[in-house]
């Protein structure tokens, strides 16, 4: 469904130059929920940004159902790690999922049935007409969410959505991306540094390299579904993959750590 | 302290400090018994029945009236350039030249000028005078305001396909929407000033001509209570306009109160 193709990022020109995203290819099918890690600093977001048509890639290219991706594509919704800048402090709950749906050639009932539905779905209904810095950190990333599904993509790009909430929060929101992801029906790409994270959620791992980042490893992931935050984790096959990719990722750091002592700026955050 | 006894004692201070003012003032005049300075309640006597029965239509209305479209002029124009400006910056090098050479005018240099390009000593060119120089607070900011505005809300924007004109009116204003706001607390001040000014040069109306025609022919009652109610005005109009802020930014009161950094 999403394919990557030799995709390269460099900032800047000459001197300067900030080599981001080195030669990155993978492809996610129809339907499945792929992660994607790497060591911290090593291009991540760059790279998310380049597939979601936000950045212009300086070589290769995105192909969805197999159309280039020049600019952010119909069928994809984002959710960005920072909720609070992300969600409009000047809307209510409501019409910040309302809003990308303003557009769209929908009749008014249709526009409220799918803002209704995807908070429903997210469990925040009764804070509607509230403001989002109103909610704590997890709800205003359930408002995120729920603003991406309202929009109703075929593919739903998330870049690190859980890194600024509490791991309790964290596990909830976890839970609660698989179960839309069963009911709305959607491919799901997921960014994070989070090793466990990735393995918990997705039907394959993509471990990057550091910068400028490559695919290093794709680690399909065999757990039995639904996932669950205590027995999955307790299963033999969790600790194996996880260990596996936690080892890829940390020679990852330390190859980086000796090439390079001072950190490269301006490459993620 | 209970937060009563401080809100009593705040309020308290709020009202004492001009009231001991009044009364000193009060004092002075009548002891001295000068025809130059009347006494304040002869002052507030003139103002009731001057500006608020005698010459209200005649002079306060007009005045009123400058102010009002004179702001309501510059806002409009401040919003509707600073908008692209901020979000362009070869707007932005194309025009930043001018209007810091204008800003730098003081502008009773203008005053004349204004009057023979505008072939007016009417509304339309005190009118003009005011809204010129109410605009560059107002415009400033609004180009502050859209430059500051977060990289992350246009990204979401971008990513969800929303049109140009709905990012413009559903983000980019409502984002520079306080510091907006900050811009007309500063213009609605200027406006009042700019009123007096243009009425001072060929005028035949307006609590501004008052003040100077009363100046001019030794009559000092009536030029004080023209400066009292100058001042009263510029009050009132400001208390307003933050009522109106509260109002349309609650949002961004409880966004910052919410929001650590």
């Amino acid at each position: 469904m999403l394919e990557i193709k030799n995709l390269s990022k460099t900032y800047g020109t000459g001197a300067t130059a900030t080599h981001a995203v080195g030669n990155v290819s993978f492809s996610i099918e129809e339907g499945e929920f792929v992660c994607v890690v790497g060591p911290s600093g090593c291009g991540k977001t760059t790279l998310l940004k380049c597939i979601a048509g936000l950045l212009r890639p300086s070589a290769g290219e995105v192909l969805l159902r197999g159309g280039r991706v020049t600019g952010p594509p119909e069928q994809m919704a984002l959710v960005f790690q920072e909720y609070s800048r992300s969600l409009m402090p000047w809307m209510s709950v409501r019409n910040n999922v309302l809003l990308p749906l303003r557009h769209k050639k929908l009749s008014r009932a249709e526009r409220r049935s799918l803002v209704e539905d995807a908070l429903r779905a997210v469990g925040l209904v009764g804070f509607m007409d509230r403001y989002p810095w109103q909610l704590s950190g997890g709800m205003q990333q359930r408002v995120a969410i729920a603003r991406a599904l309202a929009y109703q993509p075929q593919i739903l790009l998330m870049d690190e959505p859980f890194a600024s909430v509490d791991a309790q929060t964290r596990g909830d929101l976890e839970d609660l991306v698989l179960q839309v992801r069963d009911e709305f029906g959607i491919t799901i790409l997921f960014v994070t540094h989070d090793i466990d994270e990735s393995v918990y959620l997705s039907d394959r791992v993509v471990a990057l390299t550091h910068a400028p980042t490559e695919v290093k490893e794709v680690i399909p992931v065999a757990l039995p579904k639904p996932r669950d935050q205590i027995a999955t984790k307790e299963l033999a096959e969790f600790a194996r993959l996880r260990a596996h990719v936690y080892r890829l990722i940390k020679r990852e750091q330390d190859i980086e750590d000796v090439e390079r002592p001072v950190p490269v700026s301006g490459t993620s955050v | 302290m209970s937060p009563r006894v401080y809100r009593t004692l705040k309020i308290g201070a709020e009202i004492t400090v001009p009231f001991l003012m009044l009364l000193a003032w009060w004092l002075y005049t009548v002891q001295r018994d000068d025809p130059k300075f009347p006494r304040p309640t002869t002052i507030v006597a003139e103002v009731r029945n001057r500006f608020f029965f005698a010459e209200f239509d005649l002079h306060v209305v007009p005045s009123l009236e400058r102010i009002g479209l004179g702001f309501a002029i510059a806002v409009g124009l401040g919003v509707a350039i600073g908008i692209p400006l901020g979000l362009s910056r070869i707007g932005r090098s194309a025009a930043m030249p001018h209007i810091e050479y204008w800003r730098a005018i003081p502008p009773p240099a203008l005053l004349p000028i204004s009057i023979i390009l505008l072939h007016s000593i009417g509304n339309t060119q005190k009118v003009s005078f005011i809204a010129f120089f109410c605009i560059f607070p107002v415009l400033l900011n609004t180009i502050d305001g859209v430059r500051a505005i977060e990289p992350t809300l246009i990204d979401t924007a971008r990513s969800f396909r929303i049109p140009a004109h709905e990012r413009i009116r559903r983000i980019v204003f409502p984002a520079a929407l306080p510091q907006i706001f900050a811009g007309m607390r500063t213009s609605l001040a200027l406006a009042v000033i700019m009123m007096v000014l243009s009425e001072y040069f060929a005028s035949t109306s307006g609590v501004g001509y008052v003040l100077l025609i009363s100046k001019n022919t030794f009559q000092f009652l009536p030029m004080w209570a023209a400066i009292v109610l100058i001042g009263v005005l510029g009050y009132l109009l400001n208390a307003l306009f933050l009522l109106v802020e509260r109002h349309v930014l609650a949002w961004h009161r409880g966004w910052r109160a919410a929001t650590p950094r």
